[in-house]
């Protein structure tokens, strides 16, 4: 068995405005591998946080874009090139009738990235997480916040990082390996 | 819960409490000049337009007409939809809708010009011969009688416009009354009559699109166009409550009230309509397209001749195209000045929608006499309408040798005493309903 490593250090705060003014301290001291752990959205959590915008609205974009471009070259290889079929008097490739399932195959692929293209974002699906084995964690889906520094952080001392968390308010603030 | 100023009268907290910088009402005699001015520009520029416009002035103001009142009917849902959802974000811009609601007494009493038109305006169906007996008969005007007829028709105006009106104020007067006693009951009683509310105005929308603008070719029919005008109309909305909302920011009003959140709020709305009047506008055409009927290709077929077809392409392109690839971007939604200018430009681009749907109807002679043979010729001038793009510099040529100033002078005059009497409006309430329940949660309000 490898022998365990830090991941970090996580702290239990009370409510959404103790973790909100947690997360603005954290990354106000120079912290950048912050992150926040809420049972509900805090409003302005993700400022607080600093968190840059999220590249996902890009994904879904090339997606769709993708989207409109493979309908449009199904149809026009179906109807008009490989087996051409005149309906209702129609050119084989008329635009007009393309338009509806342009616009669905761009409305599914936009969604299958959306989905997709959020949880490779979020490195999921995983069944575990070393953040899982902090002592009072459990409550996160309940009514506890927590602040969490990876060790990865360049600032990033057990001793100090710690430290820092209680002085902010933090409790059970707990070195977690993984 | 410390005081007991909410808790004990169970009344919603005072702006004072909520947020102390937030000025409540328009300064005595402030913004006055602007509002004469806008009143005055209305006045002269409709006068202009019936003084040079002759015959064709009619026409010319149903499109600012129509393209106006849209805006007033857009105010007039805004205000039913929010209560109805119980929506908190939008409680610091609703005022402004209320009192866009306001004008539309106002836009009655701009109805009598179309009264006074009526017989230019409708001579496809006031003067289609109904008598089976006599040359010229129209069947299809005859069957269509009992709708469309000259006393039916006026007692649809006022059908209409009392419950518009009944809506519009009793909707205002109530949140103006919550301003005073803060009685969150208020609230819910008007979220309760938002529901038939919404449900009566949807039918008297509808009606009243076929009825002043559908009915202009009276041979012509489409159950959507309803819809479309709606959606048109609540886009016009949105990018007129932009403006204002700005520009009495920049006044000095309202500014901490209504914030880069609700501006970036109200462009998602405008970003979403932008789409939905593509959405019903194309299902109507692809249906007509597609079943390829004379009867319906003939609506189309008007709207390639004469320059229209130039319209038509700057409406693909000036009411989807460009505003879709714009608005797409929330740096762009939250970006006021840059959301200004994409309301101005959407605000203009429904004029030329209103132009496309009245005016070649009106220039039509088709519509006098059409038959389902007349139509069958025009079927095959559709199909020419695929070549617009080559076809857009001539087209457009054609349009505006042929357009009057008093096409676009109407819509702006109507716009200017719609929003003149809306700031006068404005300056006779509060600016925000100061004691609604959720007043506290707009002002907070934040986009995750």
């Amino acid at each position: 068995m490898a022998t365990p490593t830090k991941w970090g250090i996580v702290a239990q705060f009370d409510s959404p405005a103790a973790i909100y003014q947690a997360a603005e301290k954290a990354t106000a001291h120079g912290y950048t591998r912050v992150d926040a752990h809420t049972p509900f959205p805090v409003h302005g959590l993700d400022k607080a946080l600093r968190q840059g915008p999220s590249p996902l609205g890009w994904l879904v974009v090339c997606c769709g874009l993708t989207g409109i471009v493979l309908a449009q070259l199904m149809m026009w290889w179906m109807n008009a090139n490989d087996y051409v079929i005149w309906v209702s008097g129609k050119t084989p490739y008329a635009w007009p009738s393309t338009i509806p399932i342009t616009f669905e195959c761009m409305v599914l692929l936009s969604g299958i990235g959306a989905v997709f293209g959020m949880f490779a974002l979020n490195r999921l699906p995983r069944l575990h997480h070393p953040i899982f084995a902090h002592s009072t964690f459990w409550r996160v889906t309940d009514d506890r916040f927590f602040l969490s520094v990876e060790a990865v952080d360049p600032k990033f001392d057990s001793k100090e990082t710690a430290r820092f968390l209680e002085s902010i308010g933090g409790k059970h603030v707990e070195i977690v390996e993984g | 819960m410390t005081s007991a100023h909410s808790v004990a009268h169970n009344t919603a907290p005072s702006l004072q409490q909520l947020a102390p910088n937030v000025v409540a009402r328009v300064r005595d005699g402030d913004l006055n000049l602007a509002q004469m001015v806008l009143l005055g520009l209305g006045v002269v520029l409709i006068g202009a337009a019936w003084a040079t416009g002759g015959e064709h002035f009619y026409a010319s103001y149903l499109v600012g007409y129509m393209g106006v009142l849209g805006i007033c009917l857009g105010a007039l849902f805004f205000t039913m939809l929010q209560h109805i959802v119980r929506a908190g974000w939008s409680v610091s811009v609703r005022r402004l809708a209320e009192n866009m609601t306001a004008t539309l007494p106002l836009m009655l009493l701009l109805f009598v010009p179309i009264l006074v038109g009526f017989e230019s305006i409708y001579s496809h169906w006031s003067h289609a011969q109904i008598d089976p007996d006599l040359p010229n008969f129209d069947a299809v005007v005859a069957g269509k009688s009992g709708w469309l007829n000259k006393t039916f028709f006026f007692v649809r105006v006022a059908i209409y416009f009392t419950i518009w009106i009944g809506l519009g104020t009793y909707f205002r007067r109530m949140s103006i009354k919550q301003d005073e006693t803060g009685d969150p009951a208020i609230s819910l009683r008007l979220s309760r009559l938002a529901a038939p509310g919404i449900l009566l105005f949807a039918l008297s929308i509808t009606f009243a699109a076929f009825d002043w603008i559908m009915s202009i070719d009276p041979h012509w029919f489409s159950t959507i166009f309803g819809v479309t005008y709606f959606a048109g109309s609540f886009m016009a909305f949105l990018a007129f409550t932009i403006l204002l909302a700005k520009w009495l920011g920049a006044k000095g009003y309202l500014r901490e009230a209504i914030t880069v959140e609700h501006y970036h709020d109200l462009g998602k709305l405008l970003f979403t309509f932008v789409v939905f009047w593509t959405y019903t506008n194309f299902s109507q055409y692809m249906l007509i397209w597609y079943a390829n009927l004379p009867e319906e290709t003939r609506w189309f077929a008007d709207r390639a001749e004469g320059g229209w077809g130039a319209i038509g392409t700057i409406l693909v392109f000036g009411h989807f195209f460009i505003p879709f690839a714009f608005l797409l971007s929330r740096h762009i939604k939250r970006n006021t000045i840059t959301l200004c200018i994409g309301s101005a430009f959407l605000l203009l681009i429904h004029c030329f929608d209103m132009q496309f749907l009245i005016l070649p109807s009106v220039a039509s002679h088709e519509g006098a006499h059409g038959t389902a043979a007349h139509g069958a010729e025009h079927g095959e001038v559709a199909v020419a309408i695929e070549n617009g793009l080559a076809r857009f510099p001539h087209d457009l040529g054609t349009y505006l040798h042929g357009i009057s100033w008093g096409d676009f002078g109407c819509f702006v005059g109507l716009l200017g005493l719609v929003a003149g009497f809306t700031l006068l409006n404005v300056r006779r309430s509060n600016l925000l309903p100061l004691r609604d329940p959720r007043l506290g949660e707009s002002l907070h309000f934040q986009n995750i």
